[in-house]
């Protein structure tokens, strides 16, 4: 199996839209080579913006440009662009409606070694709060690029969070939907609802509890905001209970979106893995992942209890 | 132009027209928006935005962001006179459904170019808005107004640093120096001098006029506009509340209406003939 990292994507992506189109234009914080977005730099550097290490401004300007009928993607950490700049991205951006395209990568624990200052664990809740944002976050690279793609044509802010580290590629579709989520493994016992890197992880855990006579359905959750309210619904209408695994804090992200939607429309019991309200620490990624859950074991596991609870 | 009744009639009617609306709505910001009243009549009616009101989306348009959002009283009153919506909507301000929002809503108001009231916003989008310029090819200009105590949020100096990291010689900044915000004294909440010094630290060709002048305001933003090689920064020394002797220079009159007893007194005062 082929492993890329989904930020790779995004520099990617980012190129082919500049080719595609003379009002894309591209900012970054000081992190252009973190987050890939020097990818873009060097096909148009007369399109590419570094702000410096002041995110707030940064979102601003994309405002201003967005209002000038450009399209702007800026990019830098998730927890800067969605944290230190959130009351722009709600002032300038999200309240206008305003085509800004905001990209956070090195998300969650598997940052590693830069410690729990650099990990974002809140940012899907911050940004799915805000009205007018949807919220992405990709499985794989295939995906980041296909999102990243299919931002151009949508109207109004977008949120795509994207990982440092390197995950298996295991879309190979040739579009993005926003508002669909994807069965890809089908199952009748039980539903687990991924996003990011936690897709396959969950994946692999499928395989685990089939070995337990657990038959899993596992669906690809990366489009958050929009959520694929049908999807998901008819699956636990089959299944009648559902595990979230998300590489963020339980609170507020993929699992409290799942938790709104069901409690109205299907109310089961939930099961949410991600960061039990803690932030994150200095690791290896490997290391991390062992310690907070993140690992195909950890995650059959607790399936396996919340089923037999 | 020499002669400068026709302004300084102009402020007067705009003025009235703001102690009515802030009247009418029994609530916005009474002593900013009368400070900032010159300073936009100068803009557009003193030849020297570029606009037209029958086509507000013109791209090749001046732009204009009220980043003392707050103010916006006076930039309404403006641009219903300059002929951007109806006088009557005037009356609408702050009420349910009304496209005169609290603060400036640029998706509901035509004139509005950005959507501002969150202190320090208006100035980062008005940055973009100039770096837009660039990318499109276009020459037009624009001017972000300021308030003094905005001055005090961090982001502002972001934006200022871009600004002149860009050279963006096409935005010019007008500062609303009326000494005063909300808690008091701007030197007394949080000191923002020595503000010339600083802005010409951080790349701009600063001026310092009076406010209320209007040959100092019009010479001045016809440099300004002449202006290549960095961005520009007016300090204009005004005085909140100006035209209305007991608002004039009083804190207690930033985010209060007149009284209906009050705005008959102020009508007076701005004399009730047209």
């Amino acid at each position: 199996m082929e492993y890329k990292a989904t930020r790779e994507a995004y520099g990617k992506a980012l190129c082919e839209l500049g080719k595609k189109d003379s009002s894309v234009v591209v900012l970054d914080a000081d992190l252009s080579g973190s987050t890939k977005s020097k990818e873009f730099k060097k096909l148009f550097p007369d399109r590419f913006f570094n702000m410096g290490i002041a995110e707030s401004n940064m979102v601003g300007v994309s405002a201003g440009l967005a209002l000038s009928g450009l399209k702007p993607y800026a990019s830098s950490f998730a927890v800067f662009i969605t944290g230190r700049a959130f009351e722009i991205v709600r002032q300038s951006v999200c309240y206008q409606n305003l085509h800004v395209v905001l990209c956070g990568s090195h998300s969650g624990v598997s940052v590693g070694e830069d410690g729990g200052s650099h990990q974002a664990v809140s940012d899907i809740a911050l940004m799915r709060s805000l009205p007018n944002m949807k919220v992405i976050v990709p499985s794989d690279y295939n995906e980041t690029y296909m999102a990243v793609l299919a931002t151009f044509d949508m109207e109004g802010p977008v949120y795509i969070r994207t990982s440092r580290a390197k995950s298996p590629i295991i879309t190979n579709k040739d579009k993005f939907e926003f508002g669909r989520a994807d069965v890809l493994k089908e199952g009748k016992d039980i539903t687990v609802v991924a996003c990011g890197m936690m897709v396959s992880i969950s994946l692999e855990a499928a395989q685990l509890l089939r070995n337990s006579g657990i038959d899993a359905e596992v669906i690809n959750a990366s489009s958050i905001k929009p959520l694929d309210e049908e999807t998901l619904v008819s699956s636990v209408r089959k299944t009648g209970r559902v595990v979230t695994v998300e590489e963020h804090s339980i609170i507020g992200g993929l699992g409290g979106a799942v938790c709104e939607l069901l409690s109205k429309e299907n109310p089961v019991p939930v099961e949410r893995i991600g960061l039990n309200d803690v932030f994150g620490e200095s690791g290896s990624k490997e290391d991390l992942f062992c310690k907070y859950g993140f690992t195909k074991e950890a995650v059959a596991e607790r399936v396996k209890k919340f089923l037999n609870g | 132009m020499e002669d400068f009744r026709q302004l300084e009639h102009i402020a007067r009617e705009i003025r009235k027209d703001i102690l009515l609306m802030l009247n009418r709505a029994r609530s916005g910001h009474s002593g900013g928006s009368l400070s900032v009243v010159d300073i936009l009549v100068a803009l557009y009616f003193g030849g020297i935005l570029t606009y037209d009101p029958k086509n507000p989306d013109w791209e090749d348009r001046d732009r204009v962001v009220l980043s003392k959002g707050h103010a916006c009283p006076a930039w309404y009153a403006v641009l219903s006179r300059a002929g951007f919506f109806e006088r009557e909507l005037l009356w609408t301000l702050r009420k349910l459904g009304s496209p005169l929002q609290g603060h400036p809503d640029a998706r509901k108001l035509p004139g509005v170019d950005a959507s501002t009231g969150s202190l320090g916003n208006g100035i980062t989008q008005a940055v973009g808005i100039a770096l837009a310029a660039r990318v499109l090819k276009k020459r037009y200009k624009v001017f972000c107004i300021m308030g003094d105590g905005e001055l005090q949020e961090g982001v502002v100096w972001e934006a200022f640093m871009s600004a002149a990291h860009y050279n963006l010689s096409n935005l010019i900044v007008i500062i609303d120096y009326n000494g005063l915000q909300i808690d008091g004294k701007v030197m007394d909440v949080m000191g923002i001098a020595p503000l010339k010094d600083k802005l010409e630290a951080f790349g701009f060709r600063t001026f310092e006029i009076g406010g209320h002048v209007y040959k100092n305001l019009i010479d001045t933003l016809i440099t300004a506009k002449r202006n290549v090689i960095s961005p520009t920064a007016i300090i204009a020394r005004t005085v909140k509340g100006y035209g209305v002797s007991f608002m004039a220079n009083r804190a207690e009159y930033h985010g209060v209406p007149p009284s209906d007893e009050e705005l008959k007194k102020a009508l007076e005062e701005l004399g009730n003939g047209v």
